[in-house]
């Protein structure tokens, strides 16, 4: 079913196609994705369809590979030059292969960016991160503190000790917990991003810690095992579970209560972000250069850093009140 | 019924079949169809006839299309290879790991296309020295060369090539001839005559007819097949060389999924898969027609896999239609 839409939505895309030059006057933003079907990159084109209806003379042309492969990307890349679209703006499946390709695109004067998945510097002009490590590591303790008006004990479940992004993330969180008086971090543990090994370390937590009050885990698995685990040991309401999570993954531990409410990047946000930018740098509103401040509409500013990256905002965050609408995207 | 069809197609002598007869007209319809998917790109998307616009399409099919020339004749000869992707990871693995050592250029595409034949080679003992079956010896080289490639790169990427090794990938020989596009043709020529001018050729379709007649007739049929192994080992290693000059650095899921597109490419071009028959011309008009198609779906912004149901019926299509012609 989802094919024969498809195959009817490139059927009319042939014909606007064909009717491409009367549209000339019209700003030509491609949304490159790591390959088409995945609900993550199907709402950023939403937020990409919600900006080009804000902008007005935008039309959006949301591609990708079949396969998340920089070869496939690269085919897509060399059909949208030969195009002349005005600005790509990619997710990468391959940082630095994907690079040739897009340094060709800004010889002949294509405004590129990456968002999400970045490339390499050389093949872009800047990089939209969904959030900074500073922003995560706020936001994970600040769920946990809302819902802890008079303080209590705290307990990370990581990754793996080794996991880069995760332990950057607790070391950010570490250095705002004084911001958050009453709310006291009793142990670090880790689950190795395996279910069953992060629901024992959830288990192991809840027995060592009695007075334990919440249980973050700033990963999509540990998260998930840590509310199955809060649950089957019947102390909804007592231990909450939060961190970074999937909303179709999450929908029943919010339902359950088990998990009052998580965050985690906002695709929709992010593609409406990736295609202002985008517009802003091509139309010349900005100029992408270390210190530069870019206007992403609805959500801001981006301030690039030295190497031109930006992160857009906060993680987002989920609960009861919109869990449902974003269960069914990612 | 099915048995008189199977015995009937294990007969050797297609030469005066009328599935060959079909087969050389076989070169016309895929003539008729490039020239068809030519005019109808040209109409529907204004950006297709333009000349530079052409040599960046065929970046889309040069690297694989030089495999399935060798592709082909192990093909006809009755074998098939589809580590030809992993072999490619392994080749641009080991260009890598020369890289940081400090090799330079020449050295660089020495080391691609060394590894390249030794890989070849391996398949080659195991299959004609041993005579193990292929399919199931290159699925297993598929992974065993691919995870070569993980276990020294994990999660890493080679990157910081010499600046003159882009010029295999990204590199024009005259105008708007790339280096890749110029390459494919000699190759292709190359191919063309030692496949349809010589006695090689020749035992490499009287191997995929009937082995063991070939070998009663004096042909030494394990060294033709062995070469055929080391030829589809040194084009993955040429293409390694291009590939990842093209792309600038390696990561071990480089060229993932070639293999089929490889096999489908040369299918396409009329090669029978059971073997005993086909044409490099075939496999070159293949080539053509799936790169534009590609190309041609790709300046449409057709979603990706429109383009991959369109291969799949036209794939499907040229197998039905020799047979539909042999029912009649």
């Amino acid at each position: 079913m989802s094919i024969m839409k498809k195959a009817l939505a490139s059927a009319a895309m042939a014909t606007v196609m064909l009717a491409q030059p009367a549209l000339a006057d019209d700003v030509r933003i491609a949304l490159v994705v790591k390959a088409l079907g995945i609900g993550f990159f199907e709402a950023a084109n939403e937020g990409a369809q919600e900006a080009a209806a804000e902008l007005g003379d935008v039309e959006i042309i949301y591609t990708g590979p079949t396969s998340t492969t920089a070869e496939g990307q690269i085919e897509v890349i060399n059909a949208l030059i030969a195009q002349g679209v005005d600005a790509i703006a990619i997710s990468a499946n391959d940082p630095d292969a994907v690079a040739p390709a897009l340094q060709r695109a800004m010889d002949r004067g294509i405004t590129v960016i990456s968002w999400d998945s970045g490339v390499a510097p050389a093949g872009r002009q800047m990089h939209l991160n969904p959030s900074s490590p500073e922003l995560i590591g706020n936001t994970i303790i600040k769920l946990a503190a809302d819902h802890l008006p008079d303080g209590g004990d705290v307990a990370i479940l990581s990754a793996t000790s080794t996991s880069t992004n995760q332990n950057i993330w607790i070391e950010e969180a570490t250095k705002v917990l004084p911001d958050y008086p009453g709310i006291n971090l009793v142990a670090t543990v880790y689950g190795d991003d395996l279910a069953d090994k992060s629901y024992r370390e959830a288990q192991g937590l809840m027995s060592t810690y009695p007075d334990l009050r919440a249980i973050i885990a700033p990963t999509t698995v540990g998260i998930l095992a840590a509310s199955q685990a809060v649950a089957d040991a019947g102390k909804i309401g007592e231990v909450n579970v939060t961190g970074l999570g999937l909303p179709s993954e999450m929908a029943g531990a919010v339902e359950s209560g088990a998990t009052v409410s998580f965050a985690i990047w906002n695709p929709i946000d992010l593609g409406y972000a990736a295609t202002m930018i985008s517009y802003n740098l091509l139309k010349g509103e900005a100029t992408a250069e270390p210190g530069a401040t870019i206007s992403m509409g609805r959500i801001g500013e981006a301030v690039l850093d030295e190497n031109n990256e930006a992160a857009m905002s906060d993680p987002f965050t989920y609960d009861a009140s919109n869990i449902d609408e974003f269960k069914s995207i990612f | 019924m099915t048995q008189t069809l199977r015995t009937g197609r294990a007969i050797p002598d297609r030469l005066q079949s009328p599935a060959m007869r079909a087969l050389r007209s076989w070169e016309s319809i895929l003539v008729a169809v490039a020239i068809a998917i030519f005019v109808t790109n040209s109409f529907t998307s204004p950006y297709f006839l333009n000349a530079w616009n052409l040599s960046d399409a065929t970046f889309n099919f040069t690297e694989k299309a030089m495999i399935a020339l060798a592709m082909a004749l192990l093909i006809i000869s009755g074998e098939i290879d589809l580590s030809v992707a992993s072999i490619i990871a392994l080749a641009s693995t080991a260009m890598g790991v020369a890289m940081q050592a400090g090799a330079g250029v020449p050295m660089l595409v020495l080391i691609g296309i060394g590894t390249g034949v030794l890989c070849g080679a391996f398949n080659g003992i195991l299959v004609a020295g041993m005579g193990l079956p292929s399919i199931v010896v290159t699925i297993g080289t598929m992974s065993l060369f691919r995870g070569i490639a993980y276990i020294v790169l994990g999660d890493r990427a080679f990157t910081g090539y010499p600046p003159g090794f882009a010029y295999f990938g990204q590199g024009y020989v005259w105008w708007v001839f790339s280096f890749e596009l110029v390459l494919f043709t000699v190759l292709a020529v190359i191919y063309w005559a030692l496949l349809h001018r010589t006695s090689f050729g020749r035992a490499v379709y009287a191997i995929g007819n009937n082995a063991t007649a070939a070998q009663f007739s004096g042909i030494r049929v394990a060294r033709v097949k062995f070469i055929l192994f080391l030829l589809t080992g040194l084009m993955s290693g040429i293409a390694a060389v291009c590939l990842t000059s093209r792309l600038g650095s390696t990561r071990p899921s480089i060229a993932a999924g070639f293999e089929l597109e490889v096999v489908t490419m040369v299918v396409l071009g009329g090669v029978s898969i059971l073997g005993g028959s086909g044409s490099i011309l075939g496999v070159v008009l293949a080539a053509l027609i799936m790169g534009m198609v590609t190309f041609g779906f790709g300046l449409l912004n057709v979603p990706g896999i429109v383009m991959s149901i369109f291969l799949g019926v036209l794939l499907i299509s040229v197998i039905a239609l020799p047979r539909l012609f042999g029912r009649k």
